[in-house]
């Protein structure tokens, strides 16, 4: 459909055009692994591609901002360890970074690529002796070891950079589109590391948020530490948790040690966080600097993820889960709550999701949002469904029912 | 000649369909045909041993003729009849979990 000249498009054919030029990708992560959806704006009729590499663990993948058609992928498995995969072509093939398809698979000298699986701490910076451990679960300190790669971050900008959140805790970054990866050791070294510990599903850091406005300036949030800001490139970092509670703590309030479960932020407004915390639904208005509860009128706080409507920055979106050891919806009904108001004053979001017989979880990294005008909200299942909302959460839709249990959920808006 | 048998997803991850024949000098040893291994599908470096201490991985186990050779040194003599290609070496991963 061509587009219309500038300044006679019509409120009516700029949404028309829409539905005809846009398409929405959704990136699947399982435990079986991973699956591409896509769909046109409508995000009525959805194509379903996958599995991609069949068995494994997938636990992130994303498409860079700045190249979309180049996802890069966390395939991982406790037995086999890491492996990152890449594609240049929107998901329909993939190859590992390090060692591309049809090239060589040595050097000129003979010696093996594939680094781009390898993930080796720092030991020379301020990461390496003597701070070589952490907390451990029974309080005695414990060194690090590398299990596998929860999250990946692609730069805003450069396609060929991606930061990578690790398990145990530390931040990587490649900048050579995956082929290697080199730790950023400030995270791991700046004093508070031996306090960190392990929450339930390990230690990882999950959560990486880059600032839009800002390109110094990124966020991390670990299982259980909590979050930490950058603003020098991650160079040097600093703990961001004032304000935060837990009752699993002895102190009242420590510098670190909670288990931040999610942060996200609306990208028109950066200084202002949203958190699913273990318990409790918090927010900043300053970057992270000060945190207030704004749990309200939750029927739970305790959650996994957490969102942000993409073009209203105080709408935001929580899954709350019945806990401490449950973790299924309350009463076997799946309800998405939703802020208009920034939190506090929360609404029920029922239509088209199970009410009754429903006991899923839904995991932190599995909940995303598009870019579309009608803002559409999806997230994933451990019962194998994908629902997609394409009015805002308004109404709900499974795209997908019988997939593994669903791990992480990303949507590329393109077009 | 030694014959390699990986299993599924490492098969899938090197793109193989069935086992590795692999040329190793003698005295085959675990860490020799690891080596080779490695050499020809250097997607599968990290995914047997540590990338950087070169160690088995917890839930890898090293089966050949009816014996568990795991907990062997891994600079230990092959049996002679996975050597000279009569048996193959089998690597495995745990029985844990699915």
């Amino acid at each position: 459909m061509p587009r219309a000249p500038a300044g006679t498009m019509t409120l009516a054919v700029v949404i028309q055009e829409e539905l005809y030029m846009s398409q929405v990708r959704v990136l699947v992560g399982t435990k079986k692994g991973a699956f591409v959806l896509t769909s046109d704006a409508k995000r009525q009729k959805w194509d379903v591609a996958g599995p991609h590499f069949a068995g494994w663990e997938i636990y992130h993948a994303k498409g860079s901002p700045a190249d979309p058609n180049r996802i890069f992928v966390s395939q991982t498995s406790g037995w086999f360890g890491q492996i990152i995969q890449r594609s240049d072509d929107g998901g329909k093939t993939w190859h590992q970074p390090g060692t591309p398809a049809g090239q060589p698979t040595t050097t000129p000298d003979g010696m093996p690529m594939g680094e781009s699986n390898k993930f080796a701490y720092d030991t020379d910076g301020p990461a390496g002796k003597p701070l070589t451990t952490h907390q451990w679960y029974d309080g005695t300190q414990h060194p690090w070891e590398f299990k596998r790669v929860w999250h990946l971050e692609p730069s805003l900008h450069d396609p060929d950079t991606v930061y990578a959140g690790v398990e145990d805790a530390a931040i990587f970054r490649t900048t050579d589109g995956g082929k290697s990866w080199h730790e950023l050791p400030g995270l791991r070294g700046h004093g508070t590391g031996p306090k960190w510990q392990p929450g339930a599903g390990g230690m990882g850091l999950h959560t990486i948020v880059l600032d839009p406005k800002n390109t110094n300036r990124i966020f991390g949030a670990i299982s259980a530490a909590g979050v930490f800001r950058s603003d020098d490139g991650g160079q040097t970092w600093a703990p961001k948790n004032r304000g935060l509670a837990s009752k699993y703590l002895p102190e009242q309030a420590p510098e670190v040690g909670f288990c931040v479960h999610r942060i996200a932020l609306n990208a028109a407004r950066p200084n202002t966080l949203f958190m699913q915390l273990h318990w409790h639904v918090c927010r900043s208005d300053d970057a992270g600097d000060t945190w207030k509860k704004v749990s309200g009128n939750l029927p739970t706080d305790f959650g996994f993820p957490i969102d942000v409507h993409a073009h209203e920055p105080e709408t935001v979106f929580v899954v709350p889960i019945k806990s401490d050891s449950e973790h299924y919806p309350l009463d076997g009904q799946l309800r998405v709550y939703r802020s208009k108001t920034g939190g506090n004053e929360w609404e029920a979001l029922t239509n088209g999701l199970p009410q009754k017989d429903c006991y899923v979880n839904v995991l932190r990294e599995a909940m995303a949002v598009d870019q579309l005008d009608k803002c559409g909200i999806y997230f994933g299942t451990t019962g194998g469904q994908v629902y997609c909302s394409p009015d805002g959460g308004d109404s709900w839709a499974p795209i997908v029912r019988d997939l593994p249990p669903v791990y992480s959920v990303e949507v590329q808006t393109l077009g | 000649m030694i014959r390699v048998i990986l299993p599924f997803h490492l098969r899938t991850l090197a793109r193989l369909d069935g086992d590795v024949d692999l040329e190793v000098a003698t005295p085959a040893t675990q860490r020799s045909v690891l080596d080779a291994l490695e050499a020809r599908f250097p997607m599968l470096r990290g995914t047997i041993r540590d990338h950087g201490t070169l160690k088995r991985r917890p839930f890898i186990r090293f089966f050949a003729c009816q014996k568990d050779l795991s907990l062997d040194p891994p600079d230990t003599p092959l049996p002679e009849a996975v050597a000279n290609g009569a048996e193959p070496f089998h690597v495995v991963g745990a029985i844990a979990g699915g």
